[in-house]
């Protein structure tokens, strides 16, 4: 019956240790003894005990003024107090500071067994629970939160610091720019991360749709509602709320949702019963709400309400040293995903990341390094194996479109080596045309 | 592999009878040899006033220091009621790994417990405490399987739940495993 609990016996009285000791090793139980407290917690400051049976009465420190001390160096030891002189208000004591149990010496051999096997399973328990925990906090680590850029420190310092409140929280980036896991890194570092966190996506859904989808409906509340159903702020309750796309929700439901927020309780479509719950909002758009407040198409006072901490993170373009980390860690990702080998990296590719626009920002990334991984040769992420014919370069920062034609003709010109026929042939213009948007945009071949 | 001998003291008085069949059970179980012998002595010195019983922790060590041998184990049967200081009775106990143990005939008794005398049961149980606590001196601690007699109990209705054998694997941890094919 071999165990591995170790066990403390700590008493003034040889005779009390000797028994405890061969009592407990009969048993397979590994333990230590000490003759007073101040032994007691030089122990187990050098070895972890699971099971501490102190007596109460003993030279210097007492055995509740030793509980206290454990507590503080490990509060999950299972402290049992022994006494020979049991008192109601000592055994009060010894259970508010955390004892496990209060026992009177002697004890019937058959006690001893049976509190020592409910300590066992508790801390078996114990342990089970902190087992399940970091398994759920392994689950809600967000891993693709990568940049060591001083825009993305600066974006992990933010959340780091909201994330333990209770706070709104508005998301701004650009799409692909990873939102949601920012709101994920938020939640799994707040004290709600063993609640669940609920996405919606408010751009996809009607305004109906999301009406029910928030809030529940009941059964007979419209045609097609056959069953009751819980809403997303119901199912948040304890935990957290991510609205995507705020921007695209309609007047009535910025009404709507405001009331939800300030009161934290609301009721099923087709209901009559309030349901409170507590959640925590987090919102995310690509839209600039300030001015959207300014033009009127977004409620102040909603604004306002969700705009406790605004968090934006910065466009790929704006940080690309962290495409070098964000490939590796992609392609690590990706071939562990599809069982190969890892693969390199030529540094001309990575050069040409680095040049890329990005108006798909990392997601546009994520997708181009796990193609490139499909079609490669299994050996090196080459030029040639990445999608940047500039085809796909539609700049986001490209507004006008004299730009844009500029650009495009670049494009065309380069592409077919700037003979000026094939070019014109492609562009579907005479060579005079061509001649003259050359010189109007004053376009250069490259040397 | 043979364990190292037994010696078996009986302190007190017992029929010669039985204490040559608890003997011979204990050495079938063990496959080795067992002296047994009677000693008259005197346990006043061990016996506590205040509880009314005899101080096990004490007697252990006496057998220990006036009768243990190298390469023996040594277990004493008293029919006196034995206590540890820390529990309010012991039905016997041993040096883990050790040479010596001690075993108590006194809680065995059906009569202790307003029930008829059943000799036959009493031999049962005493036979199952000497070889429980021989298992500890030979290094053995409780054993979870329900019928070893390895088992931890701490009342005699446990002792009558558990057979008077080793389980396979307290066997194979003592060696002893292929005596038993």
């Amino acid at each position: 019956m071999s165990t591995n609990i170790n066990m403390l016996i700590v008493d003034d009285e040889e005779s009390v240790r000797d028994s405890l000791y061969n009592w407990f090793i009969e048993d397979g139980y590994e333990v230590g003894c000490a003759e007073n407290a101040s032994v007691a917690l030089n122990m187990l400051e050098k070895k972890d005990f699971d099971i501490i049976l102190a007596d109460i009465k003993m030279p210097g420190m007492d055995g509740l003024e030793m509980l206290k001390r454990i507590k503080t160096i490990k509060p999950s030891a299972i402290v049992i107090i022994m006494t020979a002189f049991a008192t109601v208000d000592t055994a009060v004591q010894a259970l508010k500071d955390g004892a496990f149990d209060y026992v009177t010496k002697p004890f019937d051999p058959d006690d001893l067994s049976h509190l020592i096997r409910n300590a066992s399973k508790q801390i078996a328990l114990s342990s089970e629970n902190e087992s399940l925990k970091s398994r759920i906090t392994n689950l809600e680590q967000v891993e693709d939160l990568i940049g060591s850029s001083e825009a993305m420190q600066q974006v992990l310092r933010e959340v780091q610091s909201v994330a333990p409140s209770n706070a709104s929280v508005i998301i701004t980036g650009e799409s692909g720019t990873g939102k949601e896991l920012i709101a994920r890194a938020i939640h799994a570092n707040s004290p709600r991360k063993f609640f669940p966190m609920v996405s919606v996506h408010c751009g996809a859904l009607s305004e109906s749709l999301l009406e029910s989808e928030l809030f529940g409906h009941e059964k007979g509340a419209f045609t097609g509602a056959v069953y009751n159903r819980k809403g997303r702020f119901e199912m948040a309750d304890n935990g957290t709320i991510f609205l995507d796309e705020i921007a695209t929700i309609s007047a009535k439901m910025q009404i709507e949702l405001l009331r939800v927020l300030e009161t934290k309780s609301f009721m099923r479509v087709g209901g009559n019963k309030l349901i409170n719950s507590d959640f925590r909002v987090i919102c995310a758009t690509n839209k600039d709400l300030k001015k959207m407040v300014d033009n009127g198409t977004f409620r102040e006072d909603l604004y306002y309400r969700l705009n406790v901490v605004n968090i934006l993170i910065p466009p790929l373009r704006e940080r690309v040293d962290d495409i070098p980390l964000l490939v590796d860690y992609f392609i690590r990702k990706y071939c562990n995903a599809m069982s190969r080998n890892i693969v390199s990296i030529e540094p001309a590719a990575i050069r040409k990341l680095k040049e890329f626009e990005f108006p798909g920002n990392v997601r546009e990334l994520e997708n181009m390094i796990e193609r490139a991984i499909v079609v490669g040769n299994g050996k090196e992420i080459r030029v040639k194996d990445l999608p940047l014919s500039q085809e796909s370069v539609v700049s986001s920062s490209v507004e006008s479109l004299d730009e844009l034609e500029k650009k495009h003709i670049q494009l065309i010109l380069n592409k077919y080596d700037w003979n000026i026929s094939r070019a014109s042939k492609a562009l579907q213009v005479d060579r005079v045309t061509l001649y003259n948007k050359i010189k109007k945009f004053d376009l250069k071949q490259p040397d | 592999m043979k364990l190292p001998g037994i010696t078996l003291i009986a302190i007190g008085y017992f029929e010669r009878k039985m204490l040559d069949a608890l003997a011979d059970e204990v050495s079938n179980e063990y496959h080795t040899d067992v002296y047994l012998r009677e000693e008259f002595k005197d346990l006043s010195p061990f016996f506590d006033p205040a509880r009314k019983q005899y101080n096990g922790n004490a007697l252990l060590k006496e057998i220990e220091s006036q009768y243990a041998l190298e390469n023996r184990k040594t277990i004493a049967l008293v029919t006196v009621d034995l206590f540890i200081p820390i529990l309010t009775y012991i039905f016997g106990q041993a040096y883990l790994n050790g040479r010596t143990g001690i075993a108590s005939m006194y809680r065995l008794s059906n009569e202790r417990y307003g029930l008829p005398r059943n000799d036959e049961l009493l031999f049962d149980r005493c036979v199952k405490e000497l070889v429980h606590e021989l298992g500890h001196a030979y290094g053995l601690i409780h054993c979870r399987t329900l019928r070893c007699v390895m088992l931890s109990s701490t009342y005699v209705e446990d002792i009558d739940q558990k057979s008077m054998h080793l389980c396979m694997e307290c066997q194979k941890i003592l060696g002893i495993h292929d005596h038993k094919k």
